[in-house]
């Protein structure tokens, strides 16, 4: 049963107010601009264990997307495809708001909102990943993690997916006959990706409209649009969340808003991973010269301690 | 002062969301409309009425919503040391005193509440005080309010109530007149009738029942009397013969 | 169940959706108030073959009390589909799915609500799906939006929903079970048809930004149909009473 959520984010009165005649002038407290996203850092790899993993602040919220490819069976309506699972967990350390136990109707709303921006528009090219047709194929696990909650969940886990999604990779799996080996040390190549999403979420304040909303700013906000946006600029999701209205105009404002900064989101993600995977191979070169290096401080080493 | 335009004619059925009024009106039902700048708004299903410059929206459905001042019949839902859990048949239970019932305090170290009235009792009572912070607290200090000892209770929607008073009593006087019970209403939608015979009783509970199908059309009054009277018929009750238990016809 | 892969015909020859409708039709829409004696208010609602019932109990005292808002009643809405009402069984545990509807559901809900009168209370929604058969949720609001009015409790606006949907590249209104299934993009939109705003907005799928526009537009239109029946129902159970003999 949903009930109108009575233990929000408390904020004084005086505060709150201050939050919004100073949104009506078109300031936000934190100085920022009403279209601007906060900070973004993304890393990507964050997880050893996974098979795809980014990690994403986003001002103050913290969010990991972990990605990891197993074996299953395909949904009988599609048994030539891969399959995709999206969970969320908001864990009680991300806020004094979070309880301990299963998924309550936020971290559903928010697996559920990020799943569908990625299956009609088939973001992963799910065709790619079938072992035995019918059979067998890779279900590809997305969990999302909220470490620290300042407010514009979907967005950051949005981002965090796609940049786990983006360059993760497909564990080698030898089929022979009816059976399959898995060899987890070992990547076939990444991941086949066809779209790139991310979800773009404006609040609304009186006519007021605001991109990526801090969690104070939540609390004062009327209402808010989650707008999924492709690559390709289409809308491949929508969810209007929270308690209240938007007439057709604003809708339609909020969607063309969406559209512009969707594809400036993507373009950070792809110049994210450009540059760590530079940093990654001119890592790798430094570490060779540094093993040469090592091989013959070891050695020397060896000589030190006989000599002792 | 804008210009004023109704938009509903006299005793219109509305439904929520649709305009009644523009222009400065006073709202005599401030429950049952509100108000955009100046457009008047029914927020429920009910008869619109529209004067130079008042709106009512009487309502069609609906609930019991206390007012301090209502008479009320209440059921005793809970005992406590020094007060009673009364239903009311409102979004909240209300609180009867042991002081204010009995008029004098009480040591609950020596006496037992429910020594006095127990679950399931009947009370007459007055709201006393009733706001946003807190469940409504009844009195019984008045004429005629206390226990309830005799009669039967009749529970109706409580947006009917004033149509079983009627238009400065009428109907109320109606029903106690062509049947000669005593009837109490109750702004709680609940009905206290005491009558000479169980007969009696039942036709004034058809009565009632009556009055709330046929609550928005109009003549209602004498289509009731006339009803009375069919059914006094149909009893044998009529010409005061034999008041007791005399075979339906 | 048939494979995605053998997808059925959603258009016919003569260029009318599978069930013979135009791409701007309506099904058959049946509605009724006040079926249920228990609820203090209560509608049946029907959209084609999908059938759902709408109970409202309130405003009530909160069990347990300290869930309740001191300055508001508090809106509590359970969506809920029946065992029997799908093609395979359902298991009657609450899925995700219908944790997330009952949110949507109620958000779509509290606008309208005038929650303000009655502090501490709280006003009850429970919605059973009977059939379905595509356009739950939407039918869903569309009934207990009747629920609220025939409770009597006062709401600024009835509230009216539909699905539209993207069909072999044709923007459709209504959309069944089976374009919802093998259609390209499926969004449910809840209005308040008087008030023109719109409380429930999701989309399943892909649009341009001009067939959004275009879906919105057919949308807002079959929602002004669709009240024009609210609106007759609820005045109906009151002018068809008639003078008992």
């Amino acid at each position: 049963m949903s009930i109108t959520p009575s233990s929000d984010y408390i904020i004084p009165k005086l505060k709150a107010e201050t939050i919004v005649s100073l949104i009506r002038k078109g300031v936000r407290a934190s100085g920022r601009g009403l279209e601007d996203f906060r900070e973004l850092d993304i890393v990507t790899n964050y997880i050893p264990n996974a098979d795809g993993s980014a990690f994403v602040k986003l001002g103050n919220t913290q969010v990991i997307a972990g990605v990891k490819l197993e074996l299953g069976t395909p949904y009988p309506d599609t048994p030539n495809e891969g399959a995709i699972v999206v969970s969320a967990e908001f864990v009680p350390a991300a806020s004094p708001l979070f309880e301990p136990g299963p998924p309550d109707e936020n971290a559903i709303e928010l697996a559920r909102v990020i799943d569908r921006s990625l299956r009609e528009i088939k973001a992963i090219d799910l065709g790619k990943l079938v072992l035995i047709p019918g059979k067998r194929v890779w279900v590809v696990w997305i969990d999302i993690y909220v470490l620290d909650h300042d407010g514009n969940l979907i967005d950051a886990s949005s981002i965090a997916t796609l940049a786990a999604l983006l360059t993760a990779r497909v564990p080698k799996a030898e089929v022979e006959g009816e059976e399959i080996r898995v060899d987890k040390s070992e990547y076939t190549g990444p991941l086949p990706m066809n779209r790139k999403v991310v979800t773009v979420t404006i609040g609304k304040i009186d006519k007021i409209m605001l991109v990526d909303p801090d969690i104070e700013e939540e609390t004062v906000l009327d209402t808010k649009l989650v707008i999924a946006v492709s690559d390709d600029e289409r809308i491949a999701g929508l969810q209007k969340s929270g308690m209240g209205a938007l007439d057709k105009n604003e809708v339609l404002k909020m969607t063309e808003l969406a559209m512009k900064k969707g594809k400036e989101i993507i373009e950070i993600v792809e110049k994210s991973i450009e540059a760590s995977t530079r940093g990654a191979s001119a890592e790798q070169t430094a570490r060779k010269s540094r093993e040469d290096s090592e091989d013959t401080d070891m050695k020397g080493e060896n000589e030190e301690e006989t000599s002792q | 002062m804008g210009r004023k335009k109704a938009q509903s004619e006299n005793r219109e059925l509305v439904i929520p969301g649709q305009l009644i009024a523009e222009g400065e009106f006073k709202v005599a039902t401030p429950n049952y409309i509100y108000r955009v700048g100046n457009r008047y708004y029914s927020a429920v299903v009910g008869l619109a009425e529209v004067t130079e410059d008042s709106l009512t929206v009487i309502p069609l459905e609906g609930f019991y919503y206390p007012s301090p001042g209502d008479v009320v019949i209440g059921v005793i839902r809970n005992v406590g040391i020094t007060s009673w859990e009364v239903d009311i048949r409102a979004p909240f239970p209300a609180t009867l005193y042991a002081a204010d019932f009995l008029g004098r305090p009480i040591n609950p170290a020596k006496e037992d509440l429910s020594d006095y009235l127990n679950i399931g009792d009947v009370v007459l009572a007055k709201v006393e005080v009733f706001d946003r912070t807190r469940d409504p607290i009844l009195t019984t200090k008045g004429k005629g309010l206390g226990k309830v000892t005799k009669g039967s209770v009749i529970e109706i929607s409580p947006v009917k109530v004033p149509r079983v008073i009627g238009k400065k009593g009428s109907m109320h006087q109606t029903l106690e007149s062509e049947t000669g019970c005593r009837i109490t209403v109750a702004k709680n939608g609940r009905i206290l009738v005491e009558c000479p015979n169980k007969q009696l009783e039942e036709i004034v509970v058809l009565a009632v029942r009556k009055i709330e199908r046929e609550a928005h059309i109009p003549g209602l009054t004498d289509r009731i009397k006339e009803f009375i009277l069919k059914e006094k018929v149909r009893r044998g009750l009529l010409g005061g013969e034999q008041g007791g238990e005399t075979e339906a016809v | 169940m048939v494979s995605k892969e053998e997808k059925p015909k959603l258009f016919r020859d003569d260029g009318l959706r599978h069930d013979g409708r135009r791409p701007d039709e309506l099904r058959p829409i049946k509605m009724q108030v006040g079926v249920l004696k228990n609820a203090n208010g209560s509608a049946l609602v029907e959209y084609g073959k999908t059938r759902v019932l709408a109970a409202v109990y309130g405003p009530r005292e909160p069990q347990p009390k300290h869930i309740s808002l001191p300055y508001r009643a508090i809106l509590r809405c359970r969506y809920h589909m029946a065992p029997f009402s799908t093609h395979e069984r359902k298991s009657p545990a609450p899925s995700r799915r219908e944790i997330e509807l009952s949110k949507v559901i109620r958000e779509a809900l509290e606008p309208i609500v005038i929650s303000e009168m009655f502090p501490r209370a709280s006003i009850d929604i429970f919605i059973e799906v009977l059939n379905a058969d595509g356009g739950t949720r939407t039918t869903s609001i569309t009934a207990a939006s009747l629920a609220l009015a025939d409770a009597g409790i006062p709401v600024r606006d009835l509230v009216t929903g539909v699905a539209v949907g993207k069909v072999d590249g044709v923007i459709v209104l209504d959309i069944d079970e089976v374009e919802d299934m093998y259609g390209e993009a499926d969004m449910p939109i809840a209005a308040a048809p008087s008030l023109g705003k719109i409380t429930l907005l999701q989309l399943n799928g892909v649009l341009t930004p001009s067939e959004f526009e275009e879906a919105l537009d057919l949308a807002m239109n079959g929602i002004q149909e669709i009240y024009k029946i609210q609106r007759e129902v609820l005045k109906t159970k009151y002018l068809k009473a008639k003078v008992e003999e």
